[in-house]
């Protein structure tokens, strides 16, 4: 395991990036724990005051230090990726491994009302929940009505996957040789099926701050808790481009984007290690 | 024939109907906040002094409205029938103009905004991954992957707003919202056209940005598996020129299996028009979405819903039976 990220931080570079940059928000995100200002109320600092040594990124128009609140907004976005990202996880791997496992009548029904979650737009009906819950969205529960809406796409992956590992030679070999499924699953199945999951998971975790920041801005998120989205809620709010304050609208964009940038490498990343051709390529050819 | 493709296809298509109106019908009962007395709420709260004979009967009135009088089951059903009538009940703000007039109208934007975007990215991305197939190693075919693969993870929501930022703020060429000017004549003439284009522009450019990166990679991905079959190579040794084998032996053959892909996403296209409609302020089925939110409009929403729904998997339907008119090696298995 950490062999291979070592291999994979050396030769590749999309990885490298990513996973640098990752660990740079994870820093962020504990460095946001000893936040001098509360960062949910407002009027803790003056109004709209330029970047100075005293306040990084200056304030905004409803009393908050932006440097603080972007980094509570960067690790809360980054906890509802990962709350929504492990429900829909535990969906998708169970879902996936017994429809590819057991297969047949079974598998055709499931993947009936798989697919049926992949085609049914999904973004107006997270808007019907989020409009009648709205206030009481904490992170929590906006985790976990992502979550339970976010898995069919992956459970769909994670069978593939599993239905062609079902056909391979070393699984017929395994089994004439005597071993129990558990074990075949467990040993020789389980190791293709963690970089898998781990680069689905990625893309998840970027579906769910995507979803979190266009909620947010329609309103449909608790206003009170600094996320990405709900940052750049307020600043459209009080007109932030209209006043040009740059320093207030710009900050989520960009850690939306970098964050998401790096996110989506690491997935192509891992999800090219998969490949053992692409892979000898990375730590052979260089 | 019939058997294996037609009814496997329409089995499907109704289990959508029918998980997803489900859904639309059990997620307000499941949740514990009451849409009726929100409504009721929401006029009280306005300042109104309501006697309370009055908020009773309004009470029995929007419970009969919203179809919540009876069992769940009886609801279900007459549910149901509500719809296959087409009636998706009057919207709340703009009472009594029924959900499906106001969806009417804000179809054919969306529509627009969805085909113009999807044919360019699907024209360009295409055409994009062909030459990089073709020549992989060209520093024209290396920028555009970099390019179409670093811009596609990003949010519909955030590409939407850099460039309302950029193209109708700080370089205002493009207009900030709407489908066209205020106060412009609605007509079939020059001057409204380039009008409608000049405020579809700035939508359908941030639609088509991000939807490049999937047809790009779907392309290289299909491409790249028959540069190595037999009749490409006989073609290259033969000595035919390098264009005509790109344009009529690879993609020719590359085009087809790309659209069966796309199916699948057509729901989240959908919802990125969604998206991208409530920035633009553009009058399609987002803005409406939108205004409904804003107005706690409760039945527009559930109406959005269903027909989006009803839409997306009937417009998936069409496509995977059209399959095979497009791909005449399916036609004649």
């Amino acid at each position: 395991m950490f062999a291979a990220i070592a291999d994979m931080y050396r030769y590749d570079k999309r990885f490298a990036f990513g996973f640098t940059v990752l660990l740079i928000f994870v820093l962020i995100a504990v460095v946001s724990l000893f936040s001098p200002y509360n960062t949910r109320a407002w009027n803790t600092v003056p109004r709209n005051l330029e970047p100075s040594s005293k306040h990084l990124l200056g304030t905004n128009s409803i009393g908050q230090d932006i440097f603080w609140v972007a980094l509570t907004a960067t690790k809360n976005s980054l906890v509802l990726g990962l709350v929504a990202a492990s429900i829909s996880r535990v969906i998708a791997i169970v879902v996936g491994l017994l429809s590819g496992y057991k297969g047949g009548l079974f598998d055709r029904v499931v993947m009936i009302v798989n697919d049926s979650f992949i085609i049914i737009p999904l973004f107006p009906i997270l808007i019907l929940i989020a409009t009648i819950l709205r206030s009481s969205l904490s992170i929590p529960v906006l985790g976990l009505i992502i979550g339970l809406f976010g898995w069919a796409w992956d459970a769909r992956l994670f069978r593939s996957q599993i239905l062609s590992l079902k056909e391979r030679e070393f699984t017929k070999t395994a089994i004439l040789s005597g071993l129990k499924t558990y074990k075949v699953i467990a040993t020789e199945h389980f190791p293709y099926i963690v970089p898998l999951v781990m680069s689905a998971t990625i893309n998840n975790v970027i579906w769910v701050i995507g979803m979190e920041v266009t909620l947010s801005m329609l309103g449909l998120s608790n206003l009170n808790t600094p996320t990405i989205g709900t940052m750049i809620y307020w600043a459209l709010q009080y007109q932030a481009i209209f006043l040009e304050m740059w320093n207030w609208i710009l900050t989520p964009i960009i850690i939306c984007v970098v964050l998401i940038l790096a996110l989506y490498m690491l997935s192509t990343s891992i999800s090219e290690y998969l490949d053992p051709r692409t892979r000898l390529q990375m730590t052979k050819a260089r | 024939m019939f058997k294996k493709f037609f009814i496997p296809r329409m089995i499907q298509y109704f289990t959508v109907l029918f998980i997803g109106i489900t859904l639309v019908f059990v997620i307000p009962r499941l949740l514990p906040s009451d849409p009726v007395s929100t409504q009721l709420h929401r006029m009280t709260s306005q300042g109104q002094y309501l006697d309370p004979a009055a908020v009773e009967e309004m009470r029995e009135t929007l419970q009969e409205l919203y179809g919540l009088k009876g069992g769940m089951l009886q609801q279900y059903f007459s549910y149901w029938k509500r719809l296959f009538t087409g009636d998706l009940g009057p919207s709340f703000t703009q009472f009594p103009t029924p959900v499906i007039a106001l969806i009417r109208m804000s179809l054919p934007w969306t529509l627009g905004l969805l085909l113009a975007s999807l044919s360019l990215s699907w024209m360009i991305g295409t055409v994009l991954g062909g030459i990089k197939v073709s020549f992989p190693n060209s520093p024209f075919s290396k920028a555009t992957e970099l390019l179409a693969m670093g811009i596609r993870p990003i949010p519909y929501y955030i590409m939407a707003l850099v460039l309302l930022i950029l193209f109708a703020f700080l370089f205002p060429v493009f207009p900030m919202a709407g489908g066209y000017s205020v106060g412009s004549k609605v007509g079939f003439n020059a001057r409204f056209i380039k009008d409608l284009l000049r405020h579809s522009f700035l939508p359908i450019l941030s639609m088509v940005v991000l939807e490049i990166g999937g047809w790009f990679l779907q392309m290289r991905n299909v491409a790249s598996n028959l540069v190595e079959e037999d009749y490409v190579v006989y073609a290259e040794a033969s000595g035919l020129p390098k264009s005509k084998i790109v344009f009529s032996y690879i993609m020719r053959n590359a085009i087809v299996p790309q659209i069966t892909g796309f199916g699948l996403n057509l729901g989240f296209v959908f919802g990125g028009a969604l998206i991208t409609e409530m920035v633009f302020s553009y009058p399609g089925m987002g803005t409406l979405l939108y205004s409904a939110i804003i107005a706690g409009d409760y039945n527009l929403i559930m109406g959005i819903n269903i027909f989006s729904i009803v839409g997306v998997s009937t417009a998936m339907l069409i496509i995977d039976l059209l399959y095979p008119l497009l791909d005449p090696r399916v036609r004649y298995q």
